[in-house]
């Protein structure tokens, strides 16, 4: 092999996909005739198989949360620096699974797919999908592993959130929670985020009402400033003064009076947004920030949390990011609450970061430290 | 240190807790104490630490603790929902003291606090024949760089305790090296070093 991976990475990996023939009835009404998820899994799953760790992607994540699929990849998979050995979700120890969410477009069947029934793209035939439908679709994924309990589902962001959503659902299969910079739902500023992402895409006059894989167009314009937008909401003011300030490509206070990248948070935006239309679906987009809006497990408990989490019981750990303004530290907070009101095993670390809602994603030592101490709590012998 | 491998101020702490209560530690510091009282008393409950490093600590020694500022009171609690709330050697270094012993009360059954008494007598000589800020084991601060904002006195305590009607149970008063002594008994506000109260809303 011409290229050496860090010790800390699980190195080369290869992305599986399992097919699931029995029809999945969905919260919105609809019924998928049939489906497939994409995944990967890093470590290896034990006799018992009591050390399955199920990772859950954010909004534009995908199955591929750790090491390289290629030996010149440039990028690791998008939780590398809590995935591998010695770092929090310990691969020596456990065996973690990742897979990209149903109405995804990196492998897991989405608007994207050939609809069975048209022989046509789904594009915007294809229903939208909720957090609980999702919990559902990997619940299949579990059984086809072998997995009867996970010893800990885990995410960041949104994934946060299925994690909280799979000890909700399906109590007696998650020995452990972890929801990083999570929220119990989202805050109307949250979903005015999302609604302007979404009629930037839909817009676009190339969304064609989501059909457009069968004109040949994309949305490239509607998706790159959805994109623009939503990185501007991950860092924070402090994130950005430190990374770009008002710091212009050319020459200082050297203005050029036209609307060219001058400065470079500009550079940096139109870079992100530009590459993101590369890999990421529009229609996939406008599905994801749905589901995010919709994601309320109070609702159907008369808007109490602590009754939604009631008869789950998983040990639980939340921790936010000082600067994260997307899903605050008083978020993570009030789920802290629900679970001390309801005698949950709770741990809060509330960890001080600069890097705003992104951080989750990113080395910060005092976030690897009590995360790491966390899963090294998880009695194996306990969750099978 | 006693047969538990606690400090004796914590071992009587321990003591006064029952078997099978539910707790919560005011900076919990390394929950080493919860840790105790969990495996010798069967207590449950949580700590509540604001050091990142200690938090890290506490989650270490599987316990379980909530990032919070003592200083913000204990909103994230409803009445009487623990059975004590310990607070170890942190009530001089709160910003609002006489609030949070409010706190302990209303959350909890019963209130356990420690504190160093700033007129045992070592303390006194310090201030009288040198002229310097006290300084002992307990206090072991530098006048500019000290946490402890707001150190009292076992009298102190006392008349704020009867202020807040609140009720003082158990006293104990621990002299030099955190040993019991006659005289510690005898005159606690000049020869105890620490201070412990069991107490609760009268």
């Amino acid at each position: 092999m011409a290229t050496s991976y860090p010790a800390d990475s699980v190195g080369l990996v290869s992305p599986q996909t399992v097919a699931f023939n029995a029809p999945l009835e969905l919260d919105g009404g609809h019924t998928l005739p049939s489906f497939e998820l994409a995944y990967e899994t890093y470590g290896t799953l034990n006799a018992d198989a009591s050390n399955a760790v199920l990772v859950c992607h954010a909004l534009s994540g995908t199955h591929h949360a750790a090491g390289y699929h290629a030996n010149d990849d440039r990028k690791p998979g998008w939780w590398e620096a809590c995935i591998g050995p010695g770092k929090p979700l310990d691969t020596q120890r456990f065996f973690v699974v990742c897979s990209n969410n149903l109405g995804g477009c990196h492998g897991s069947t989405g608007p994207t797919s050939l609809n069975p029934e048209t022989g046509q793209p789904y594009g915007a035939d294809f229903p939208l999908v909720t957090v609980r439908d999702w919990v559902r679709s990997q619940a299949l994924l579990a059984d086809h592993l072998g997995i009867q309990r996970w010893a800990a589902v885990a995410g960041g962001s949104l994934g946060g959130m299925q994690a909280l959503q799979w000890a909700i659902d399906l109590p007696d299969r998650v020995a452990n929670v972890v929801a990083i910079a999570a929220a119990p739902r989202l805050s109307a500023q949250n979903i005015a985020f999302n609604e302007v992402a979404r009629q930037a895409i839909r817009s676009d006059p190339e969304f064609h009402e989501g059909r457009y894989q069968q004109t040949g167009d994309r949305p490239r314009r509607g998706l790159m400033l959805a994109r623009m937008l939503g990185h501007i909401t991950y860092l924070s003011e402090a994130a950005m003064r430190e990374k770009f300030g008002r710091d212009q490509r050319g020459v200082s206070g050297d203005y050029g009076y036209n609307f060219d990248v001058e400065f470079e948070v500009e550079s940096y935006l139109r870079y992100q947004g530009q590459s993101f239309v590369d890999r990421f679906d529009a229609n996939t987009y406008l599905l994801m920030t749905k589901a995010l809006d919709y994601f309320d497990p109070a609702a159907d408990h008369d808007g109490k949390l602590g009754q939604a989490l009631a008869n789950t019981h998983s040990r639980y750990f939340i921790a936010s990011f000082t600067s994260d303004w997307r899903f605050p530290p008083s978020a993570s907070r009030e789920i802290v609450r629900a679970l001390l009101d309801t005698n949950k095993s709770v741990s809060y670390a509330e960890i001080d970061s600069d890097h705003g809602h992104d951080a989750f994603l990113m080395p910060v030592p005092q976030y690897l430290e009590t995360f790491s101490a966390f899963m090294r709590g998880i009695d194996l012998g306990a969750t099978a | 240190m006693s047969t538990s491998g606690l400090r004796t101020d914590l071992d009587i702490v321990a003591s006064w807790v029952g078997k099978g209560c539910r707790v919560l530690d005011l900076g919990c510091g390394d929950g080493l104490l919860l840790r105790h009282l969990f495996d010798s008393r069967q207590a449950t409950g949580y700590g509540l630490e604001i050091d990142p490093e200690k938090i890290s600590q506490s989650i270490a020694n599987g316990v379980n603790v909530i990032q919070s500022d003592l200083d913000q009171g204990l909103s994230d609690f409803d009445d009487q929902v623990f059975d004590q709330v310990i607070m170890t050697q942190t009530l001089q270094a709160v910003q609002r003291p006489r609030e949070l012993l409010l706190e302990m009360v209303r959350v909890g059954r019963e209130g356990i606090v420690t504190f160093p008494n700033f007129a045992y007598y070592r303390l006194r000589a310090h201030l009288a024949l040198r002229g310097r800020m006290p300084m002992s084991g307990a206090l072991s601060y530098g006048w500019y760089e000290t946490p402890n904002i707001h150190l009292c006195t076992i009298s102190d305590f006392e008349i704020l305790c009867e202020e807040l009607s609140i009720r003082i149970l158990e006293r104990r008063v621990l002299s030099h090296n955190y040993q019991q002594s006659f005289a510690g008994n005898l005159l606690p506000n000049l020869f105890g070093e620490i201070a412990l109260y069991r107490f609760c809303q009268s």
